[in-house]
C-alpha cells in the first residue's frame, strides 16, 4: 500500500490548465523526484501533494487517508529557505520543534534543536541570525529544521535551486546523509529541475512534461548503490543510461508541445543575434 | 565628522537667515510684530529660568513645555493602545475592513477643533477633553500603518506559519508581530507628531497651562513676542520628539 498516492491529479489556475491526469504512487521510505523544466507546474504538484493547494480534480491520499491540510506529521523545505529574520538559527528550529512536540520540556526542545543543527554541521553557528548566515548555511537551518520535527513525510520543493553549484553539492550529499540517518524511515518527495540532483539522492524517478495539461512520464527507477558519489554520474554505466532516459523523457515532453508554440526560435539560434 | 560639520553650518545659516528675514519685516512691513532682539529681551526670564514657576501662567517655557509634553504622551499612548490592534484587525480581516475602512476615512479629516467641544461635553471636564482629542485626532497614523504592515507580512512567513502548525498566539508573537513592528513605529512616529500638532490647539481652546494655553494667554494680554516664544519652542520640541522615535525606529529596523 502506497504512503502518498495522488489519484489522477487535475489543476487550473482560471483557463490555465497546469496539471492534468497526474497519477503517482510513492511507498513507505520511498525517495521520489519530480524533475520538470521551470514552469511546467512542479511546485503546484509538491504543494497540492502537500496538502497546501487544493487539487481542482482527483484526491490525494496519505496513508491511505485523504489530504485536506498540512499533515502533522510532515515537514518541508522551501527553495527560498524560509527561515524567519528576528530569530537565531536554534531559535528557528526550536520553533518547529515546539510546535511539534508540545508535551516536551523546554530543555528536551532546546536538545533537539541543537541535536539538528549539529547534525547539518552549524553547530558554532547557532546563536545567529539567518542574515548572519550564507545562503547554502540557512538552507541547511531549514533541513535541519525540517527533520528536528521526525516527520515521516518529507518535501521538498527546488531546495537546493537558489544555490551555487559546489554548495549543492555538499548539501545534497548532506541530505542524502540526513535522510539515512532519520528516527524512521522518510517518504520523500523531490521537485527539482537537475537530472544529476534526482539522480544522486531518489530510489524512483518521473519527468513532468511542459504545460498546460502536464502529465508525468513513466516512472525511472534508479538501483544504483547508496552512499552515491557525486562523480558516479561521470563513469558509472547504469548512472549514465537512467540519465540519458530522463534527457530522452525531457525532450519528447518539451517537443510534444513545440508545434503549439509559435514564433519561439530555440535557444540557440537566439545566441548570436544576441551577440551582435 | 566633516559632514556632519558642514551640515550643521548649513542648517545654522538656514536658520540665521530667517532671522534676518524676521528682523527685517519686524521693523517695516509688520509694525506689530517684535523684532528677534525684542523676543529675546522680553523672553529671557521665561528662558533663563526654564524651570521657575511665578504663577499658574507665569512659568518658565521648559516646565510649561513639561505640562504640554505630559499630557501629549498621555493622548499618545491612549492613541496606541487603541490603534495598533484596530490596525491589526483591520489588517487581517478583510470583512474587518470593508466594514470599517469607509468609516476610518470620514473620521480622518477631521480636525482637532471639531473634537474638542465634543469631547468637553463629554467629559465636563478640560483634561479629559484634552486627552481625547489627542488621542482620536493622532490615532489615525498608527492604525494605518500597522493595517499596512499586516497586509505585507510576506507570503514565506505566512506559509512557516502554516506547516509548523504554530498556535494562533505562537503565530501571532514569532510572524506576525516582528513581522509588522518596523510599520507599526513608523505610524508611532507620525502618531506622536500628530499628537503634538493638536496640543496647542486643545490648550487654547481650554486654557490649561502648557505651551499652547500660554501661547493664547499672551495674545490676549498683548504681549506678542512670548507668542513667537512658544511657537519656536513648539517647533524645536516637536522635532526633537520626532528625531527620537526616528532613532527608535532605525534601531529597530536595524535589529
Amino acid at each position: 500500500m502506497p504512503h502518498i498516492e495522488l489519484r489522477d491529479i487535475g489543476k487550473s489556475y482560471g483557463a490555465r490548465d497546469v496539471l492534468d491526469n497526474v497519477n503517482l504512487a510513492i511507498e513507505e521510505g520511498e525517495f521520489v523526484s519530480v524533475v520538470g523544466a521551470s514552469a511546467s507546474g512542479k511546485t503546484t504538484l509538491l504543494k497540492i501533494a502537500a496538502g497546501l493547494v487544493k487539487a481542482c480534480k482527483g484526491t490525494v491520499l496519505l496513508a491511505s487517508q485523504p489530504v485536506t491540510d498540512f499533515s502533522p506529521q510532515a515537514s518541508i523545505v522551501f527553495q527560498n529557505y524560509s527561515l524567519l529574520p528576528w530569530l537565531s538559527a536554534l531559535e528557528n528550529v526550536q520553533l518547529a520543534v515546539e510546535a511539534a512536540f508540545p508535551s516536551q520540556t523546554k530543555a528536551q526542545h532546546r536538545a533537539q534543536a541543537e541535536k539538528y543543527l549539529q547534525m547539518v554541521g552549524l553547530g558554532a553557528a547557532i546563536a545567529k541570525k539567518p542574515s548572519q548566515l550564507s545562503g547554502g548555511m540557512r538552507q541547511r537551518v531549514a533541513i535541519a529544521r525540517a527533520f528536528a520535527v521526525e516527520p515521516s513525510v518529507l518535501f521538498l520543493d527546488e531546495p537546493f535551486g537558489a544555490l551555487d553549484a559546489l554548495t549543492r553539492g555538499t548539501l545534497q550529499q548532506e541530505l542524502a546523509r540526513m535522510c539515512s540517518a532519520a528516527a524512521r524511515p522518510v517518504t520523500t518527495l523531490l521537485i527539482t529541475n537537475n537530472i544529476d540532483e534526482a539522480i544522486l539522492l531518489s530510489d524512483r524517478i518521473v519527468v513532468l512534461g511542459r504545460g498546460p495539461n502536464a502529465t508525468l512520464s513513466p516512472a525511472v527507477p534508479v538501483d544504483l548503490a547508496r552512499p552515491r558519489a557525486a562523480d558516479l554520474l561521470l563513469h558509472d554505466e547504469k548512472a549514465i543510461r537512467i540519465r540519458a532516459r530522463l534527457a530522452e523523457f525531457l525532450t519528447a515532453a518539451s517537443d510534444s508541445r513545440r508545434p503549439k508554440r509559435e514564433a519561439q526560435p530555440s535557444l540557440a539560434a537566439n545566441v548570436p543575434v544576441e551577440a551582435a | 565628522m566633516k559632514s556632519f560639520l558642514t551640515s550643521f553650518a548649513l542648517a545654522m545659516t538656514g536658520i540665521l537667515c530667517v532671522v534676518l528675514l524676521w528682523a527685517a519685516l519686524a521693523g517695516n512691513v509688520a509694525p506689530d510684530l517684535p523684532s528677534p532682539l525684542k523676543t529675546w529681551e522680553e523672553s529671557k526670564p521665561f528662558i533663563l529660568q526654564p524651570w521657575e514657576k511665578r504663577g499658574e501662567m507665569d512659568q518658565g517655557i521648559l516646565r510649561m513645555a513639561s505640562y504640554s509634553l505630559v499630557r501629549v504622551a498621555k493622548g499618545f499612548f491612549l492613541a496606541i493602545l487603541v490603534g495598533t490592534p484596530l490596525g491589526f484587525l483591520l489588517g487581517s480581516s478583510t470583512l474587518f475592513y470593508r466594514m470599517f475602512d469607509p468609516t476610518i476615512q470620514v473620521l480622518r479629516p477631521i480636525s482637532p477643533l471639531a473634537w474638542l467641544p465634543l469631547g468637553l461635553i463629554l467629559f465636563r471636564q478640560s483634561e479629559p477633553a484634552a486627552l481625547f482629542t489627542i488621542a482620536l485626532c493622532s490615532m489615525w497614523p498608527t492604525v494605518i500603518n500597522t493595517m499596512h504592515g499586516v497586509r505585507s507580512i510576506p507570503q514565506d512567513y505566512l506559509n512557516v506559519a502554516k506547516v509548523l502548525r504554530l498556535s494562533p498566539w505562537k503565530k501571532f508573537t514569532k510572524v506576525w508581530l516582528p513581522a509588522t513592528l518596523p510599520y507599526m513605529f513608523t505610524g508611532f512616529r507620525l502618531s506622536l507628531g500628530l499628537a503634538w500638532l493638536v496640543i496647542v490647539a486643545a490648550e487654547m481652546l481650554t486654557g490649561t497651562p502648557g505651551v499652547g494655553g500660554f501661547l493664547w494667554q499672551e495674545y490676549n494680554s498683548l504681549i506678542y513676542s512670548h507668542i513667537l516664544l512658544c511657537i519656536v519652542t513648539i517647533g524645536v520640541v516637536g522635532f526633537a520628539l520626532d528625531r527620537l522615535m526616528g532613532l527608535a525606529e532605525a534601531k529597530l529596523r536595524a535589529a
